[in-house]
């Protein structure tokens, strides 16, 4: 099916089971722990051996040697994969970084090596007797120091984020020379890392020349393409499969060391072999999200309207690497005639930067919606209002060129009214709780929605169960439940006759997991597959397939009517199809929509902060199920409190590593650290996002409460830091004096 | 091993379990061949506990923790391993009642122990009330954490119940209530980072019986 013209009336409209907050299908799975994830398919491949990863100990340079006969004879030890004996490698069209390190060596705790045996135990203690000889070289660890010499370079999240070296429309510097009020601030963000739940993880097992993998990763196919090419085989020799993915945020989005590491070692152990990458060593390891260095100038007059905004971002990666898209955001997001931004990017030895959940926006929302917070501060104005004066209903820098839904003010007033914003006291510092200064902060939230093709199969049976088969994801988004919502619409049954098969690569490829496209793409794959079963069943009912009406499990068209099942009676119907996108994308810009408000307590003796409340009010589309998209949202919300207080993989510039690479160093926000969260959704519908007029939610929850919790922090105090995370020590010395 | 019952229950856990693990039916035979694949200088060490009302024997490599011996030997995956550091809280079960971080803790300590992982408090179909008050307030996303929350949750009420203090509790020697903040405070040590807490909250409040 070609999307290429807004979606008209269609049986989704009728909402009788999308649009509802049914709890989700895959929940008693779940929650009883029968969920079956990737280092957990023991039934099959049966007699799986354990590898255990050695992450390089050098950021940079060459092993000279590797000493493997201790671990060769270590008690059950079975072989030993490294760079040396893998056999010749290729490198995934995603992937920055080699996976596997030797002789060269890009990064610490690059994979070196992988010890297969019979235990995890005797893999462990094996993997600890390799002996390796480097030859460290000096390599590049300070963002800072690089950024001086770094040129301009443009690029893309391949996720909605994107932006040229310079972009430039009007004449930014002299506007901003001469606008009456101006601002200039520069803030930064540091390394943080996805730290989702479940490692990354993989069992290979290899039955001649073809290759099974259960392996936890959003991009099936994606992930599927870059192991063949990493192997030097044929796509089709392997079967990829996720079926349950415990959390990535863009971590999982590509093919990693475990996936890899664990073909070549069942490939080298004759017998199928799991690996699951040790903690310690996946911020290293793996990809993260790079630190940024922001500058931010706007110029307004004095009544608030923006004449100048400038916004320049610096990041790093590895060489081939790409730059955090910081800017991408300040291109659409408020008018003003003159405008500019660019982009630096340095080469560094630090591990892969890569995509994590709303990669360029988050981090670039964080700088911008201080600066604004700032900038109303500087101009007397309400910051809310000072966001109103500025929206903009075209994309600023092709005013021909309309958002095809904008309710970026709707969100705002809303916002206002439920968080009680009058209450709060513009001058900083003014208001106190016993101990605990008290501050309200808020900030814009704005992501692009992108259209991505998605394809599915759906098979009627004899039983009247309609099945799913797709390769989409569900990384805790609600897929299962969304995607099962929107087959009983079409096919006009309950959701308790459908069944969702996801996450393997013998179904039809989908859009996948990643940028906040899942869930409108996925849903529509499905919606143009059910097209094709709907005529497939009116056309064995002998009905015309135009008139028509699947409801209540049954099949009408003009006085006939039959139960869906009876279409079925002799014989399985099964439908494929994909859905793809004409230029409704390019013609109107599809981007979602939202505020972000929160109340944080700051101790005024220790400086330590305590969020107390949150709100979010989004216009995203269509909600296709308003209760799992919520919990995006809250989740995304928590994810933004510990990029605002705490989130930070500290960079050790002499060795050119993550220092606090596990659980306990890199903080995340935890049960004390998250009040009750409230989430508003707008009513809206886009039609030309896709037949189900739904975007993007997941990543808009993120994008802008880092900024919200640092304004409400500085309202609290009166004192600005613009250097994330917010951690005490960087306001304690300048906290109000104690009453 | 006491009992015909026991032995079948054994037999059942080996059947369902494949051929690959240490998980030993009975006797001394049966320990005596695992040892083969076993380090010289690390013999095998025998256990038996319990396992949601289950007696399971054991012959195990000393170095095996109780979270590996529950997911690779028992192949009760429900319980997770998140960090094996104890720094997250995926791999919490209950053991006598209490809520311990398995992988902080070796198999062969739990001799004669009574275990309860997330496979023990309810089924798919027969849901534990905290695992229905999940389901219903959306206490999970990718679903993870969400058995060590569970099983967490669950000990917590127990703890309030009994008096445990917790670092908000306003007084040693009062007993502590079912409030928003002990409940928090007390889940702490379980990561989410999906970051369902608040829904988790509302969950922990409906089984308590109290509101978030």
């Amino acid at each position: 099916m070609r999307f290429d013209t807004p979606a008209g009336t269609n049986p989704i409209d009728r909402l009788k089971v999308v649009g509802k907050p049914l709890d989700r299908i895959d929940g008693p799975l779940k929650t009883t722990g029968t969920a079956p994830y990737a280092y957990e398919h023991h039934p099959e491949p049966a007699n799986a051996a354990y590898g255990y990863v050695v992450g390089s100990a050098v950021a940079k340079g060459r092993i000279r040697s590797m000493d493997l006969s201790q671990a060769k004879a270590a008690p059950g030890v079975i072989a030993i994969v490294t760079a040396e004996n893998a056999g010749k490698l290729g490198k995934g069209s995603f992937n920055t970084v080699k996976l596997l390190g030797g002789p060269e060596v890009d990064h610490y705790h690059q994979a070196i090596a992988v010890v297969v045996a019979e235990t995890f135990e005797q893999a462990r203690a094996a993997a600890n007797l390799v002996r390796v000889d480097y030859a460290r070289a000096k390599g590049r660890f300070d963002l800072d120091e690089e950024l001086k010499t770094a040129p301009l370079t443009g690029g893309s999240s391949d996720e909605g984020s994107s932006a040229p070296g310079v972009d430039r429309v009007g004449k930014f510097e002299a506007a901003f020379a001469s606008a009456p009020v101006k601002f200039d601030a520069t803030y930064t963000t540091p390394d943080q890392s996805h730290a989702m739940m479940e490692p990354h993880a993989s069992i290979a097992a290899w039955d001649g020349g073809s290759l099974s993998v259960w392996t936890s990763n959003q991009m099936i196919d994606w992930g599927r393409g870059d192991l063949a090419k990493t192997l030097n085989i044929r796509k089709d020799k392997i079967r990829f499969m996720s079926p349950y993915v415990g959390g990535g945020f863009g971590g999982k989005l590509f093919l990693r060391s475990d996936a890899l590491m664990a073909a070549l070692a069942a490939r080298a152990a004759h017998r199928p072999v799991k690996v699951a990458l040790q903690r310690p060593l996946i911020a290293n390891n793996t990809t993260h999200r790079p630190a940024t260095r922001q500058r931010i100038r706007i110029g307004a007059t004095a009544d608030g309207t923006i004449t100048a905004i400038a916004h320049e971002s610096g990041s790093g990666d590895q060489p081939e690497g790409g730059p955090e898209t910081a800017v991408n955001q300040t291109k659409l997001l408020y008018a003003g005639a003159n405008r500019m931004t660019s982009m630096r990017l340095a080469v560094l030895d630090l591990p892969e930067g890569n995509a994590m959940r709303a990669p360029g926006e988050a981090p670039g929302m964080m700088a911008l919606e201080i600066a604004m917070d700032e900038m109303a501060e500087k101009l007397g104005m309400d910051p809310i209002a000072f966001r109103v004066r500025n929206d903009t209903q075209v994309d600023p820098e092709k005013p021909e060129r309309r958002f095809s839904e904008r309710n970026l003010i709707g969100c705002l007033e809303q916002g206002r009214q439920r968080f009680g914003w009058s209450k709060r006291n513009p001058r900083p510092a003014q208001v106190r709780d016993g101990r605990w200064l008290v501050g309200m902060g808020m900030a814009a939230a704005f992501r692009n929605h992108i259209n991505m093709p998605s394809g599915a199969r759906v098979r009627l049976g004899r039983d009247g169960i309609v099945t799913v088969e797709t390769d989409m994801t569900d990384i805790g988004t609600g897929s299962y439940t969304i995607i099962a919502q929107t087959a009983a619409e079409m096919m006009g049954l309950p959701i308790e006759r459908v069944v969702v098969k996801l996450g393997d690569s013998s179904f039809p490829v989908s859009a996948g997991s990643g940028g906040q496209f899942g869930a409108p793409n996925s849903t529509g794959g499905v919606y143009a597959a059910c097209v094709k079963l709907r005529e497939a069943v009116a056309q064995r009912l002998g009905y015309d397939p135009a008139n028509a009406v699947f409801e209540d499990g049954r099949v009408r068209a003009g006085n006939r009517s039959a139960a869906l099942a009876e279409a079925a009676k002799d014989g399985e119907l099964s439908a494929e199809d994909r859905i793809e996108f004409g230029d409704l994308g390019k013609k109107y810009q599809q981007s979602t929509f939202g505020a972000h408000f929160a109340e944080v307590g700051v101790d005024s003796y220790t400086g330590v902060v305590r969020v107390r409340r949150m709100l979010a009010v989004c216009a995203a589309g269509r909600i296709l199920n308003p209760k799992s998209a919520r919990s995006q949202v809250i989740g995304a919300m928590t994810m933004g409190v510990g990029g605002a207080l705490m989130e930070e993989l500290a960079v050790d510039k002499r060795f050119g590593f993550f220092v606090n690479h596990d659980l306990a160093g890199y903080e995340v926000p935890v049960h004390a650290d998250i009040p009750h969260q409230e989430v508003i959704f707008l009513d809206e519908t886009d039609a030309t996002a896709s037949p189900m007029k739904a975007k993007g939610i997941g990543e808009l929850g993120l994008c802008g409460v880092g900024a919200a919790v640092a304004n409400a922090v500085y309202n609290a105090t009166g004192v600005r830091v613009r250097d994330y995370p917010l951690t005490l020590e960087k306001h304690l010395d300048r906290l109000p004096p104690i009453a | 091993m006491s009992s015909l019952s026991d032995l079948e229950l054994s037999r059942r856990g080996l059947l369902a379990a494949g051929a690959a693990s240490a998980v030993v039916a009975v006797g001394p035979e049966a320990a005596a061949q695992e040892s083969d694949t076993m380090t010289p200088g690390l013999p095998p060490m025998p256990v038996s506990f319990e396992v949601n009302g289950k007696v399971r024997q054991l012959s195990l490599d000393t170095r095996t923790t109780l979270l590996d011996a529950l997911r690779e030997h028992l192949h009760l995956t429900g319980t997770k391993k998140g960090c094996d550091h104890g720094q997250c809280g995926a791999c919490t079960v209950l053991v006598d009642g209490v809520r311990i971080n398995s992988c902080l803790s070796l198999a062969v300590m739990h001799e004669g122990d009574r275990i309860t992982t997330i496979e023990g408090l309810g089924t798919p179909d027969r849901l534990h009330p905290m695992q229905a008050a999940f389901v219903k307030h959306d206490g999970y996303q990718c679903g993870y954490c969400t058995p060590g929350q569970i099983c967490s949750a669950v000990a917590v009420l127990d703890e309030i119940k009994r008096g445990v203090p917790s670092h908000v509790s306003a007084r040693l020697t009062d007993r502590p209530r079912v409030t928003n903040a002990e409940m928090r405070e007390r889940m702490s040590g379980n990561i989410c980072r999906c970051g369902a807490y608040s829904n988790i909250a509302e969950a922990m409040a409906e089984v308590a019986g109290g509101k978030a």
